[in-house]
This record gives structure tokens, C-alpha cells and sequence, in this order.
């Protein structure tokens, strides 16, 4: 079903096709440089754009202008000449290039003279007692479903957090039908104020008008609590109720669904494994790559766009997406006319750190306490975790010895920042000072039986890669 | 000359936080004395952290045999050295001979092994073989076992090492590379960042480091450094107990009580030692992966979780270089485990305790000692 | 389309994946974990958590979130560790 890369070089490979991914793949193949974009989805689009071929959600205006906006892009990518596979889930990555490929059951390896991972974000995790429980979801996960099966809840539900994502996210339910009783907003008051020095570059930006209208639209509809300062999901073997704390009260709600939101964070897995240099985001309070004007990161020839190189949107990732095959394609062809993309990503990233500033997540939902399962993986407690610190773990490489926290299958990806941060907390170090976990390869788990199945040597290789 | 009051004056400066650097500084402390050991990342961060556990007496080469077998003792008291029992599980080790000429070549190696009175290698024939590895092809004829050799958790031990190094009185400093190591009269002196100290006996324990340090003090050795690679899979039901090794292909094999598989065996990755990095060799992964294929069908859709390297010392004869100096009084050579020390961390840091303690051991150590490489120069090394 | 759940058919549409037509099916498809048998659903429908690995076809561990819906598919919940050699 799905094709093998039909190569075993290539000039670029871009790894994600999402804005950032789709953007610098057309481009590059416009410039006539041999391209391969690899996706892990179905289609085109990545999260902001999933389905946008295959959408069963056909009226424009359930799903909004920005999101059929990735139809022409991805239309482009499509007639640029790139080499395009979807459903194939890039390994393995290393500092030489080398890139570990699997395509329908079989892996193959590439070679590229310029990477560009655009691998985007994925949601913070939002370690809050009972978030394990089933019926408790993220919004991505209630939006992959609406965007690419038309599904929406029809149960009673809650939707928790913070961040643009949240209201965008209800507006689309309300709209296709589905049902929300209650959210829970949890913006911690004190950020009003801290956001207002950003407050005229973001009145300016693109973000400013739509948001505003579509938290009056589901406003209008559901009933909304701020101020919401803890949060608590329970239920046996399943999600039953809800319970928060606002304004000094307690208050439980019956509910069989709760979206969880507390802004998105880069997906660092592959570049990391690939050993690119990351530092700790103060203000995002994340790990983003070190990066330069172009995405290009402290591995000569890999490039980060879109939400990797840190979160700016699904507009900004286009244009970081194209500087980065601007990039590519001047290393290739130094006298390529390339134009600067730099002040429309200015444009694009315009507004971004009001964003960032209202919406920071409140410590007491990023740092958890007790009982809370920090590890989802191996099921380790944030009190397991501060009992390593107590007999010598200084570190989440050092935490693996005591509790295996990211050694499951999902390496990291719903703990790291959150035992990070609870480390740093315990220790009194900052999260720059505490590091992250070592990841490595393969970032995504592969069957015993492919990695046996691969061609013994290079030659073999090609013979496979080729046929 | 440096003032002495600048000076932390200790009994020993190890360097190197390795399982061998943290077992060495525990037992100087039980001995009473005071070591400081100097880690320039973090204790356990490369092969003492991340190898592949085993706890092996087994196919050991004769000269380190005393070692391995005064180690294994302390192995199976762990907890009452360092109040962990360190993961540490003895279901035995078992060497699978794939054919009828590996089987022999074993009952040969046993037979030697016995009349030099050594007994922990037993010959075992295809139903014994069958019975301790019952997944096991049935192509192999039999194998040898060591029936108290195990397994145990490597970075917890490491970290268990030296925490109860550090309670009994010694000095852990991580992080800070050891600098400007000198002798001056009858101490040596390191720096460490801002701080200083004198000791009158130093210890050289440095792992893949390990070579730049004799070579700096004139007693260079040709030590490589090698990246032994391992992977891991997703939990799977229980179906194994012994530790499985192989002679003719490189693999070693193992399930945790938590049901992941190890899979080593000695393939190894590209290290970037002054990166504190390794890129691994896939195509060399997927012959493990081959091998155990081939070796244990139960295994055929287990999914690989994870792949690693830990940097480590190799000497060109495959056994370490441990004991005191040929050039230096108050040297100690600790170092080229060639990708089997963990199991002997234990015992060597015993062994070399009694070194410095009491200038002496009744652990026959001679074959281990840097002596054994023609004429030391100050160049060779890696 | 129709796939088989447990050996149940359910009928699935065309786009689905794995996790959104089990969701849809209204069955309990509940996992268990391999460290505690805990109970389970898919939580990020991105291909970051993990936790709606299924057995496909008599394949375990899959990312039931990634993998589109094919008429006749076998799908298992995964009930602690996942049995091998099937």
C-alpha cells in the first residue's frame, strides 16, 4: 500500500507534513533539489490541518478559514515534485544524516545531505490526579476525532485548561453539534497582569480578532468557570466526575469526558535523539532547539521548523518552514535566487509572547504533588519521584535507575517535562541546570521482526530501496 | 611551591565514578580510610550506568577468574555492603553452543578450567539445555552454565555504590573533570575546578578516559575506545530466566522480572567520547535482531523500545589493566574492562582497597597488571 | 467497513483510525497496562502517549491512533503484557 522512499539519497528530507513540512518541501522541490517529506498520518496537514483531504467535516465554516487554508498548501507540496510518504514513521536520526525509515511494515534507511524535522508539538502533559483514568482526554485527541471522523462528544463532558487550542477547539464542537457542559478555565489570574506589556503587538496580530470572537461565541453557549485553581479527575476504572477548586470553593461535576489543554510544547523526541542542542524555555517552559535565523540547529545540515524550533503557530510555521528550504536550497546552489522570508515570519510570529505570558500554565499544573501519577508509562507518583531525589537521584537519566520514569513506550513524551521541572523544584536547581532525558533512538518502537527483515548490507540495502 | 592550607589533604584521589571508581572508594572507606573521587559528569553516566547488567563469571578469560569469582561473593551479599540489593537476581548464565564444534570447544574449555581447579563452568547437554532455556532452537546441543551467575540492574548499582561510599565518609565530586594531575614528592595533586588535593596514592579509573591519564603521567597504554551497543523491548510475558549468551555471533540476552527483553552481545556503536555521544549502528542491531530471531520465535513480534551505547575502555588483549603501577609509586591502574567489568566492580574495588591499604592481596591479580604491555611510551595511546 | 473487536464485528468508516472507530464502537475497549492492569484509553490521538496501543492483526503494541481502519481487520485490547508468539 504504501511505497518505499524510491531512493536511497536524497538532497532534502523533511520529516512531518504539516505547515512547516509541507511548505519546505514544496519549496525545495521547486528549486528542483530532489526532496522526500516522510509523515506519520494518514495525509497531509499534521495536527492544525489533520484530514484536510479527507475531512468528513466538508462546510467551511465548522472548521473555520485557517484550517481549509492548509488545503492550498498542501495541494502545492503535492504538485511541487517532492516525493511524498505518508504513513511512514521516521526511527531513527543521527548526527551523519543517516535516517531509519518504516513504510508498511518495513524499514529502510536514507541518506540526506539536508534534514529538516518538522515534527511540530505535541500537548503539554497535564499531570492532575485521575488523568490516566479513561474518559479523561487531551483536546488534541478530541480534535483528531472531529477533524478526521466527524466525531464529537455526545456525553456529558468538560472541557479543562487554558490556551487559544481550548476555545478553538469548543467553538468546533458547539458548531458540529457536540456537547460541552462546562469549562473549567484555568488562566491563573495573576497573567492578565504579566501579559499586559505584550498586550499592543498581540491587539495587532491576526490572533487578536478571531480569538476574541470565538470565546464570545462558546461563551454564549456553555457555562464557563475561571479562576480555576486545582483539578481533579476520579472514577473507578473510568471517568465519573470532575472536581475543581475556584474562587475558594470546591465544586464536583458528574462527567463521562474531560479534555484536558494547557498549551502545546515542541516534540523534541527526534531531534534530541539526533543530538541536537536544546535549551531550557523560560518563557514557553519547554525545551526548544538552539536554532539560527534559518532553523538550522547545532547539527550541521539539520534544520528545525514549525512548532519544534519552539511554539508559534501554525502561521509561523509555514514561513519557518520556508526559511529553512531557503537555507537548504542556498547550501546546495549558492547562486539560487531566494527570497527573505523574515519579515513575514516577523508578521506571523507577531502577538506570540502575550500568548505566551497569559497562557504559562500555573505551577500547580505543571508541577504535581502526592499521589499523582507523573509517569504514565511505568505508573511512577510525583511522591516516587521526590523519593529518588531523597536518596540520591539528581536527574532524569538518574531517576531511570530508581523508577524507570520515560523508559515505556512513549520515551519521555508525557513525563520529561514534568519530572524536569519537579526535579529542578526539589533540588533547587533550574530546569536548564537539571537537563532532560537522553533520548535515543528508535524514537518510535519498532517490531523485533522488521529491524531482523532489514538487508544485511549496503548493498542489499539498495537492492531492496531500489526495487 | 603551593601553600599546604590550600590543599585538601586525603588518603586516596580516584578518578573516575564509574561502578569500579564508586566500589574502590567504598572499600577504601570500610578500610578507614579517605578517598575523594572526581566524576566529571555524574557517577554511572557512561558504561557503568548503561550496560547490559550481567553478573558473569562465565567464558571469562583464566587471568580474571580470581577476580570474578572474590567478586561474585560480594555479589551475593549486595545489600549488606550497600543497602540496596541492586536488582541483583542469580538465574544463572547459560552459553548456547549453536553446533556440535562449539560444544566440543566447551567441553575442552571446562575440562581446562577444572584441572586448574576452577568448577563454576559446567557442561550442560541439550535436555539440560532445554530445561533452563526452554525456548531455545531446537538446533543447539547443549552449552555451559554458571549456575550463580545472574543479573542485576547496572545504573541502580552504580548509584547504590556510591551513595554508601559517600555516607561512610567520602568525597563525591560530579561534574568537574580532575585537571593538572601531578606528582610532587611523595603525594600527588589534582585539581578539581576551584578546589585542590594531595593524596599519597591516586587511582586511575577513568573508563574510556582512562588511557589520556596514564599518558599524561608517562605510563601510556594503547587503550580504545569502543561503544558496546544494547536494545530493549516492550514487556512480554515471562518465558526466560538464565542470562543467554552466545559465542560464535555476538548476542547476549536477558528478561527482567518487569518483562522487557535485553539484547546485547557486543555490536558496537561509534563513539564521540568528547561529545559524550555514540551513534549507533543499526545494520549491526539488526543482526542481533536476526540472531534472536532465529534463536527464539517466541520473540519475533516483540517491538524494540529503545537502543543504546555506553563509552567505554577496550585494552587490545580484552582483559583490564588492574594493580599498582610499573613507573609511579602510589599509582593504581583501574581501568580497560573491554565491556565486561560490571560484574567485577564489586571484588576490584575490594582488591584494590587491600592495595592500598595493606600494600598487598591474596586475590591472584598477575595477569592484569599494565606491566604486561611492552615498554610503556608516553605516546601510545588512542 | 466492517473490522472484528475481541471477534465482535463493529462497522467502521473509511478515514477512521484504529482508536477513533474502537471509540466509536461503544464496546468496552478498555486496555490494561502491563505494569499494574490499570485501565486504559487512547488520551492524545497523536501518536505521543501510548496508551492506545492494540493489537492488530496479531500484532501487538500497534498505535491504534495512527493506523487506518481495512475491511476484515482483527483487533485485540491489549490486557497487561501483551502475549508473544501468537
Amino acid at each position: 500500500m504504501s511505497a518505499v522512499p524510491k531512493h536511497e539519497n536524497y538532497d532534502v528530507v523533511v520529516i512531518g507534513a504539516g505547515p512547516a513540512g509541507l511548505a519546505a518541501a514544496e519549496m525545495t522541490a521547486g528549486f528542483a533539489l530532489s526532496t522526500l517529506l516522510l509523515d506519520e498520518n494518514a495525509g497531509p496537514g499534521g495536527q492544525v490541518w489533520r484530514a484536510i483531504n479527507s475531512t468528513p467535516v466538508k462546510s467551511e465554516a465548522l472548521l473555520g478559514s485557517d484550517y481549509w487554508s492548509g488545503a492550498e498548501i498542501a495541494k502545492a507540496a503535492r504538485d511541487s515534485g517532492a516525493e511524498i510518504i505518508h504513513r511512514a514513521t521516521v526511527w531513527s536520526l543521527d548526527r551523519n544524516l543517516e535516517i531509519g525509515v518504516s513504510v508498511g511494515g518495513g524499514s529502510a534507511f536514507i541518506k540526506a545531505k539536508r534534514v529538516i524535522i518538522a515534527t511540530g508539538a505535541q500537548e503539554r502533559p497535564f499531570p492532575i490526579p485521575g488523568w490516566t483514568l479513561p474518559g479523561v482526554m487531551t483536546a488534541g485527541a478530541a480534535q483528531t476525532m472531529l477533524k478526521s471522523s466527524g466525531l464529537v462528544p455526545d456525553c456529558p463532558t468538560v472541557l479543562a485548561g487554558q490556551g487559544p487550542l481550548l476555545w478553538l477547539l469548543a467553538a468546533q464542537i458547539l458548531r458540529l453539534g457536540g456537547r460541552i457542559d462546562h469549562i473549567l478555565d484555568t488562566t491563573p489570574r495573576a497573567n492578565y497582569i504579566a501579559a499586559l506589556p505584550h498586550a499592543f503587538a498581540f491587539f495587532t496580530s491576526p490572533y487578536f480578532g478571531k480569538g476574541l470572537a470565538m470565546m464570545r461565541e462558546v461563551r454564549a453557549k456553555v457555562r464557563v468557570t475561571s479562576g480555576v485553581t486545582e483539578l481533579a479527575a476520579s472514577g473507578n476504572g473510568k471517568l465519573e466526575s470532575v472536581t475543581y477548586v475556584a474562587g475558594g470553593k470546591r465544586e464536583t461535576l458528574p462527567a463521562e469526558l474531560l479534555l484536558l489543554h494547557q498549551g502545546v510544547v515542541p516534540n523534541v523526541n527526534l531531534a534530541m535523539a539526533a543530538g541536537v542542542e536544546h535549551r531550557w524555555n523560560e518563557l514557553q517552559l519547554c525545551w526548544t532547539p538552539v536554532l539560527d535565523a534559518f532553523g538550522n540547529s547545532s547539527i550541521a545540515g539539520i534544520a528545525i521548523a514549525g512548532d519544534g524550533a519552539g511554539i508559534g503557530g501554525a502561521q509561523a510555521a509555514v514561513w519557518r518552514g520556508r526559511a529553512a528550504a531557503g537555507s537548504a536550497i542556498k547550501a546546495a546552489r549558492s547562486n539560487a535566487k531566494v527570497s527573505d522570508v523574515s519579515p513575514q515570519l516577523r508578521r506571523a510570529e507577531r502577538g506570540r509572547a502575550f500568548l505566551d505570558v497569559l497562557f504559562q500554565p500555573a505551577k500547580q499544573f505543571r508541577i504535581p504533588q502526592g499521589d499523582t501519577i507523573v509517569c504514565r508509562c511505568e505508573e511512577i507518583t510525583a511522591k516516587d519521584v521526590l523519593d529518588s531525589v531523597a536518596i540520591g537521584a539528581t536527574g532524569p537519566n538518574q531517576l531511570k535507575a530508581y523508577r524507570r520514569t520515560g523508559m515505556g513506550p512513549c520515551q519521555g513524551r508525557l513525563c520529561g517535562l514534568t519530572v524536569t521541572e519537579l526535579m529542578a523544584e526539589a533540588r533547587g536547581k533550574t530546569p536548564q541546570e537539571i537537563g532532560y532525558y537522553r533520548l535515543r533512538a528508535p524514537v518510535k518502537p519498532i517490531m523485533l521482526s522488521e529491524l531482523a527483515s532489514l538487508p544485511k548490507n549496503d548493498e542489499a540495502t539498495k537492492a531492496v530501496v531500489r526495487g | 611551591m603551593s601553600q599546604l592550607r590550600d590543599w585538601t589533604l586525603v588518603d586516596v584521589i580516584i578518578i573516575g565514578g564509574g561502578i569500579h571508581g564508586c566500589s574502590t572508594a567504598l572499600h577504601l572507606c570500610l578500610a578507614g580510610l579517605k578517598p575523594v573521587l572526581i566524576e566529571k559528569d555524574y557517577a554511572g553516566r557512561h558504561a557503568s550506568g548503561v550496560n547490559a547488567g550481567g553478573v558473569r563469571q562465565l567464558a571469562r578469560d583464566v587471568a580474571e577468574i580470581p577476580l570474578s569469582i572474590r567478586s561474585m561473593g560480594i555479589w551475593e551479599n549486595i545489600a549488606d555492603l550497600v543497602d540496596d540489593d541492586c536488582g541483583f537476581e542469580s538465574h544463572g548464565q547459560v552459553l548456547v553452543a549453536e553446533n556440535e564444534a562449539e560444544l566440543a570447544d566447551f567441553r575442552a574449555r571446562v575440562a581446562d578450567l577444572n584441572a586448574r581447579g576452577f568448577t563454576h563452568e559446567e557442561l550442560i547437554d541439550g535436555a539440560e539445555l532445554r530445561r533452563l532455556v526452554p525456548a531455545v532452537a531446537e538446533s543447539c546441543p547443549g552449552g555451559v552454565v554458571s549456575r550463580r551467575d545472574g543479573a542485576a540492574q547496572p545504573a541502580r548499582t552504580t548509584a547504590a555504590f556510591r551513595r554508601k561510599a559517600e555516607q561512610l565518609g567520602a568525597i563525591i565530586h560530579e561534574g568537574v573533570p580532575a585537571t593538572n594531575i601531578r606528582k610532587d614528592g611523595k603525594l600527588w595533586r589534582v585539581d578539581v575546578g576551584s578546589e585542590r588535593y594531595a593524596a599519597p596514592a591516586l587511582v586511575n579509573a577513568a573508563g574510556a578516559w582512562a588511557g589520556h591519564i596514564s599518558a599524561e603521567l608517562y605510563e601510556g597504554v594503547a587503550v580504545e575506545t569502543i561503544a558496546p551497543m544494547l536494545m530493549i523491548t516492550s514487556p512480554v510475558p515471562h518465558f526466560i530466566d538464565p542470562v543467554v549468551i552466545l559465542r560464535g555471533r555476538k548476542l547476549s540476552f536477558k528478561q527482567f522480572k518487569n518483562g522487557t527483553v535485553l539484547i546485547g552481545g557486543g555490536h558496537l556503536a561509534t563513539p564521540y567520547k568528547e561529545l559524550n555521544e555514540t551513534v549507533l549502528d543499526w545494520r549491526k542491531l539488526a543482526e542481533s535482531a536476526r540472531t534472536v530471531f532465529e534463536l527464539f520465535a517466541v520473540m519475533r513480534s516483540a517491538t524494540i523500545v529503545r537502543a543504546w551505547a555506553g563509552i567505554e575502555a577496550r585494552m587490545p588483549d580484552d582483559i583490564p589493566v588492574f594493580g599498582p603501577s610499573a613507573v609511579h609509586e602510589g599509582l593504581y591502574h583501574q581501568f580497560g574492562f573491554s565491556a565486561h567489568g560490571f560484574q567485577l566492580g564489586p571484588g576490584a574495588g575490594a582488591v584494590m582497597a587491600e592495595l592500598i591499604a595493606h600494600g598487598g592481596t591474596q586475590t591472584p591479580i598477575g595477569g592484569l597488571n599494565i606491566s604486561r604491555f611492552s615498554k610503556p611510551t608516553p605516546s601510545a595511546t588512542a | 467497513m466492517t473490522i472484528h473487536v475481541e471477534g465482535h464485528p463493529i462497522t467502521a468508516r473509511e478515514g477512521d483510525t484504529v482508536s477513533a472507530a474502537l471509540l466509536a464502537s461503544g464496546l468496552d475497549v478498555r486496555r490494561a497496562t502491563a505494569v499494574s492492569g490499570a485501565k486504559r484509553l487512547p488520551y492524545c490521538m497523536m501518536g505521543v502517549c501510548f496508551d492506545c496501543l492494540v493489537t492488530i492483526d496479531g500484532v501487538g503494541n500497534r498505535q491504534g491512533c495512527l493506523v487506518p481502519v481495512a475491511e476484515g481487520m482483527q483487533i485485540d485490547i491489549q490486557k497487561g503484557k501483551r502475549e508473544i508468539g501468537k
